[in-house]
């Protein structure tokens, strides 16, 4: 029996950690992996998802209704930014970082003047359970199933729908993909809007448990970074294997020295991936194809 | 060369024409220099002690401002960022040239600008609780300190809970001495601390903090987390289920956690703190009133708001006896008198002058499951003793520096 609860206590903090580097990067994987802007205003997307997630839970509308209005809106903010800045920077990746900075400074600012420095929360669903000694957050582990659904989703959102090969031929071939009939300005938008949203997600799905402040995005930050740096341009084979290996290594060390050390490993990691692989796994997973 | 003299001359012009200005007639405003973060990490819990600063000086120009002169205050936000205090402690200082400064949330910050103080032989007031031992003739501190919080919290949840203590602290100087403290005083009453998790301020994520607890087994966990990151701990032990009381001298007394998250996440939370705005006196119930007559959005009047309302007054009494000078060894005079006292939202206090700190009564708050408070406990008067009976005394010398439990001033 004591094996089963050190595996089980073993499988849950893995799968905490995975869940929460996967969905704190999704959207960067989008964004940044995959369309090459290195946007720094990720976290304020996520702090949309959370605050209309919160302020719309709390006027009584169902919590799943409630986050996929938080993801819905930071997807919308996501494609208003990109219509209005983003697109006249695809070429500029150095002004896209200071303009995506902008955008996080004025975001931020903003919703402390006009929010306040700090919103009251909502609790978190679905309680707990046991397992030995140890009791368990339940929603932790939806969180974790909810990880996997939106790998697998955007899987097939990409490699088996027109929109998915539409959006990937315009960021891989741009002048081609307009050269057979589409409409890549559109797919442009739509792409950051769908990275939006799952940062927005990411946002929506935490919000229960966090501390809702206008600064609520930068925990996630350095792990979403990590992670889509790890992981290289491919959103699905690069964000999977990175998140499983950082978790891993969070875990372990988490539980072993303590949180110090837990960030300390995720940092030499990134380190030296960066150092030998530097397409991230992605690119090594993929070296043969190309 | 021509050009350096000019320079020269130019820059001496301008220091005299400073000084001329500054020299101050008796119709000048006092001028006080606020540095507290207005956004970042820390914004929640001090944007308060601001408005409790404002609030003070409304009154205190409504009745006649200090020995006559207006008082005006120069408000700057540092961002929840020791740099910027830095930088905003010079320019109070150097360029704003303020009579004195109302400085700094956390530790790494005071312990940033102060220094900076000491270069300029400033007067700064650090009006938050914090893990003590500061023994500096440059400094004020109105907070509660280690012997006020902590003599009086641990042994009373030893007693109540049990022996076996685990402490979760941020990771800086707050964090590491704070925890050095309750090591200290759970020894000596004959406990054990069964586990310490140090934690960076950015994490905000503790399932496996919260297992590592629940692996020792403790009576009681203290929870010394600082910034808003942290404060997602109390929620996601909650809905793990891990049920055991905590002990804080940081949470709800500054941070409001039981107002911010959702019924039951800080139930069984014990904290000892000079005020919140449940203390149910008339002088506290008299200042909640005002403060939120005054700022009707003000999310929560905490003890870092009082302490700020309670220092303003304190310098108006101290300039005033020291009969309208500003200067910091006349201001010092005042105190060394030893009876620099204030009746206010926190009862009777009194500055001590051999550490410049001050006198407390002391709340024990508990936090119930319906995030009710009640105050099974109070500690009448308690003296900031532990810098003066340690051989810190500022009426002798200054060695502006820090102390810790291992590191005493006698040593």
């Amino acid at each position: 029996m004591e094996y089963i609860h050190f595996a089980f206590t073993a499988f849950y903090q893995f799968g905490d950690a995975f869940a929460f580097l996967v969905l704190s990067a999704m959207g960067l994987a989008v964004i940044f992996g995959m369309m090459g802007i290195i946007n720094l205003a990720h976290g304020e997307f996520i702090m949309c998802g959370a605050y209309v997630t919160v302020a719309t839970a709390r006027m009584g509308v169902p919590l799943p209704i409630a986050m996929l209005c938080g993801s819905l809106a930071a997807g919308m903010l996501g494609i208003v930014l990109e219509r209005t800045i983003i697109h006249r920077l695809y070429h500029r990746p150095l002004d896209s970082i200071v303009a995506t900075w902008g955008i996080s400074l004025i975001l931020t600012q903003g919703t402390l003047i006009v929010l306040g420095s700090s919103m009251a929360g909502i609790s978190t669903p679905l309680g707990s359970f046991s397992v030995g000694n140890y009791s368990y957050s339940t929603y932790r582990m939806v969180l974790l199933g909810v990880a996997v659904l939106v790998l697998i989703g955007l899987y097939l959102l990409f490699h088996h729908t027109t929109f998915g090969i539409h959006s990937r031929a315009t960021i891989q071939a741009p002048h081609m993909a307009k050269a057979v009939g589409i409409d890549t300005g559109r797919m442009y938008s739509l792409t950051f809007g769908l990275g939006a949203a799952l940062a927005g997600l990411a946002g929506a799905l935490y919000a229960p448990t966090i501390s809702i402040v206008p600064t609520l995005g930068a925990n996630f930050l350095v792990e979403s970074f990590v992670t889509v740096v790890v992981g290289g341009a491919d959103v699905f084979l690069g964000t999977a294997p990175a998140a499983a290996t950082l978790a891993v290594i969070k875990a372990f060390l988490t539980g072993w020295q303590g949180q110090l050390m837990g960030q300390v490993g995720l940092l030499i990691t990134v380190m030296v991936v960066i150092r030998i692989l530097p397409q991230g796994l992605s690119g090594w997973l993929l070296k043969g194809r190309t | 060369m021509k050009y350096s003299t000019i320079q020269r001359t130019a820059t001496l012009s301008t220091l005299l024409a400073g000084s001329l200005v500054t020299s101050a007639s008796a119709n000048d405003p006092i001028q006080i220099g606020v540095l507290e973060d207005q956004s970042g990490n820390f914004a929640a819990v001090t944007q308060v002690k601001v408005n409790a600063i404002e609030l003070a000086a409304e009154e205190i120009n409504a009745a006649g401002g200090i020995a006559g002169r207006e008082v005006e205050l120069v408000i700057y936000d540092t961002q929840s960022d020791d740099r910027r205090y830095q930088e905003l402690m010079r320019r109070v200082l150097q360029r704003d040239q303020v009579d004195t400064v109302f400085a700094g949330f956390a530790s790494s910050s005071r312990e940033a600008y102060r220094p900076i103080v000491n270069q300029f032989d400033g007067l700064a007031f650090y009006n938050n609780q914090y893990e003590g031992g500061v023994c500096d003739a440059n400094m004020i501190v109105t907070g509660a300190v280690p012997e006020q919080q902590f003599s009086t919290l641990i042994p009373w949840m030893m007693e109540e809970y049990g022996p076996n203590v685990y402490t979760i602290a941020a990771d800086y100087n707050f964090g590491q001495i704070s925890a050095e403290w309750v090591r200290q005083i759970v020894e000596e009453e004959g406990g054990e601390i069964v586990g310490e998790d140090f934690i960076p301020l950015g994490v905000s994520q503790f399932s496996q903090t919260i297992q590592n607890i629940q692996g020792e087994a403790p009576d009681f966990v203290v929870t010394l987390l600082v910034g808003s990151n942290q404060a997602s701990y109390y929620e996601q032990a909650a809905s793990a289920n891990l049920g055991l009381p905590m002990a804080s001298s940081v949470n709800v007394g500054q941070g409001y956690e039981h107002k911010r998250f959702a019924p039951p996440s800080l139930a069984n939370m014990f904290v000892t703190t000079n005020f919140i705005e449940e203390v149910d006196t008339p002088e506290a119930n008299a200042f909640v009133e005002k403060f939120y007559e005054r700022f009707p959005d003000a999310p929560y009047v905490n003890q870092e708001a009082a302490n700020s309302y309670i220092s303003m007054y304190l310098y108006k009494q101290m300039v005033e006896r020291a009969d309208g000078s500003t200067d910091k060894e006349d201001l010092r005079a005042v105190i060394a008198e030893g009876d620099v006292c204030f009746d206010g939202p926190s009862g009777t206090v009194c500055l001590d002058p051999k550490s410049q700190h001050m006198s407390h009564n002391i709340f024990l708050a508990k936090v119930d499951e319906n995030h009710e408070i009640s105050f099974p406990e109070t500690w009448e008067n308690i003296e900031p003793y532990w810098l003066g009976e340690n051989g810190c005394d500022l009426t002798q010398n200054d060695p502006s520096a820090q102390y810790t439990p291992s590191s005493p001033p006698n040593e």
